[in-house]
Formats: structure tokens, C-alpha cells, sequence
């Protein structure tokens, strides 16, 4: 296993590490890696950025409930019947 | 005493007892009212169809939520063998010697405006929602379910059937449109 990755490995990893799912030696492969890759480099700081913005979006997805419609509902019931008989 | 402890069906009061619950279970999943709605509806009728074969040993609505999710993984594996035009641009060379590097035009760029930005949240998170919708549905999913949603990895590649390297590549190719989208749309407006 070669310790150089390539970009595509190395954003991968960050995509990873976003979700704290990257294990020690991704870890270290990958910061070895940004230390010499500026686009990489670049991409790190702004996939937090990214993630900050999503963790806002998914505290207000999880309060959110759905509900079916009344009318859906007595729609189901109805195709529900023509099935049982 | 005993016949107590075995669990009966009552399909009639179904829809007013579960219709909501499996509702909600399947629209965080799949994220699109109709096809939730569609989903429910063909639970019951599985379940009407099969209620012989209930052997009352989990609750009703336990039984209802496992046709459900079988139904959720039928249908990302319908919506996750369809290729071709909706496949993600990718970003990195496939191959020569400068495979699994970035293709310059599409390297990060560095973003102009966000500072101020930031504070525009409710603008901010529509953006968001607007970029999400504009992903293919099979990265779609597995992105809400894991990032918004924040389902454990192995519980949404269970509920999917797909492998963990499988999630983490439709992740990274999620979040790279994800990038690109709001590069353009908000941070360098």
C-alpha cells in the first residue's frame, strides 16, 4: 500500500472525516497528503464550511414531521376496501 | 392469559392507526411526498394480501414498518440501477498518469463572499435544499439519510442493501456536486 493517495482518494477521505468515520491511518495519509496538495488543502477547509451549513439545514429536517392529508387518507381507506372485498 | 400475549391484525383501523407513522418513516427515507405516499399505500396492501401469514409475535405496527422497508429497499434498488444521464460529472482524471487527480477546472476555488453570507441562514438553507434536489435521486437519498437525517452508516447500508465502500463513494460524489453547486449559486455570487 503506497502512503501517497491521490486527490480523488484524498477528498474522499475528507468526505469521510466529515462524519469523524475516517480511521487513524486515513487520517494521517490524508493530511500528508494536504500538506503538499493546495487544492486539497483548499477543499478540507471549505468541506467544513460545507458541513457547519449542513448541520444547520439537518437540526431543522429532524424537527420537521409529515402528516397524509385527510383526503389521501380517506383515499386509502377506500382502495384499501376494494381489496378486502 | 396466554392468547394475550399474541398479537392480532385489525386492517380496518390501519390507516388511522399507522398511515402517519409509516408516512413519516418513509418520507426521511425517500424524501419526496408522492413516492412516500405510494409506498405506504402499497404496505397495506401487502400486508392485507399476506395477514395469513402474521404470526402475531410483533406488534402490528412492527410488522407493517418491516413490509415498508422492504418496500424502501426495492425501491432504491430500481432507482439505483438506472445509469446514464444522471450520472455526476466527476472531478478527478479516470485515467493516464494523472488518474485520481484533479481535472484543473474543476479544482476547488476559493470562495469570494461567504464571510458576510453566513448570516442569510434561512436564504442559505434553501439554497441548500435547491442543490440537494438537483442530485441524482440515488445519491439524494443516501445523502439526506446520512448528513440530514445523520442515520448510523451500517443501518442505512442495511436498509439499502449496498456496501459501505459503496455509501462513502456515493457520499464523496454527492458532496463533490453538492461543492460545485454551491460554489456557483452562493459563495461566488
Amino acid at each position: 500500500m503506497k502512503f501517497m493517495i491521490t486527490c480523488d482518494k484524498a477528498s474522499t477521505i475528507c468526505d469521510k472525516s466529515q462524519y469523524k468515520e475516517a480511521s487513524f491511518l486515513e487520517r494521517i495519509r490524508l493530511a500528508y497528503h494536504v500538506s503538499i496538495c493546495e487544492s486539497c488543502n483548499l477543499y478540507v477547509k471549505q468541506n467544513r464550511k460545507m458541513s457547519h451549513f449542513f448541520k444547520l439545514k439537518s437540526t431543522d429536517c429532524k424537527k420537521e414531521t409529515h402528516s397524509l392529508t385527510n383526503a389521501a387518507k380517506e383515499l386509502l381507506k377506500k382502495e384499501l376496501g376494494n381489496l378486502k372485498s | 392469559m396466554l392468547e394475550n400475549l399474541e398479537n392480532k391484525l385489525f386492517p380496518n383501523t390501519w390507516i388511522d392507526c399507522y398511515a402517519d407513522y409509516l408516512y413519516n418513516y418513509a418520507i426521511v427515507r425517500v424524501n419526496n411526498p408522492d413516492v412516500a405516499k405510494d409506498l405506504v399505500q402499497e404496505t397495506f396492501f401487502s400486508g392485507l394480501k399476506s395477514a395469513k401469514n402474521f404470526l402475531g409475535k410483533s406488534t402490528e405496527r412492527t410488522w407493517l414498518v418491516s413490509i415498508l422497508k422492504r418496500k424502501v429497499m426495492d425501491h432504491y434498488r430500481k432507482i439505483n440501477s438506472i445509469k446514464g444521464k444522471a450520472e455526476v460529472r466527476m472531478n478527478f482524471y479516470s485515467e493516464g498518469e494523472n488518474e485520481g487527480n484533479w481535472i484543473e477546472e474543476r479544482a476547488p476555488q476559493s470562495w469570494e463572499s461567504s464571510v458576510d453570507k453566513e448570516i442569510e441562514t434561512s436564504e442559505l438553507k434553501t439554497q441548500i435544499e435547491s442543490c440537494i434536489d438537483h442530485l441524482p435521486e440515488k445519491y439524494a437519498i443516501v445523502f439526506r439519510m446520512k448528513t440530514l437525517q445523520e442515520f448510523g452508516t451500517q443501518e442505512i447500508c442495511k436498509e439499502l442493501n449496498i456496501s459501505e465502500s459503496n455509501l462513502w463513494e456515493i457520499i464523496h460524489r454527492a458532496r463533490t456536486q453538492l461543492r460545485k453547486c454551491l460554489e456557483d449559486n452562493w459563495f461566488n455570487v
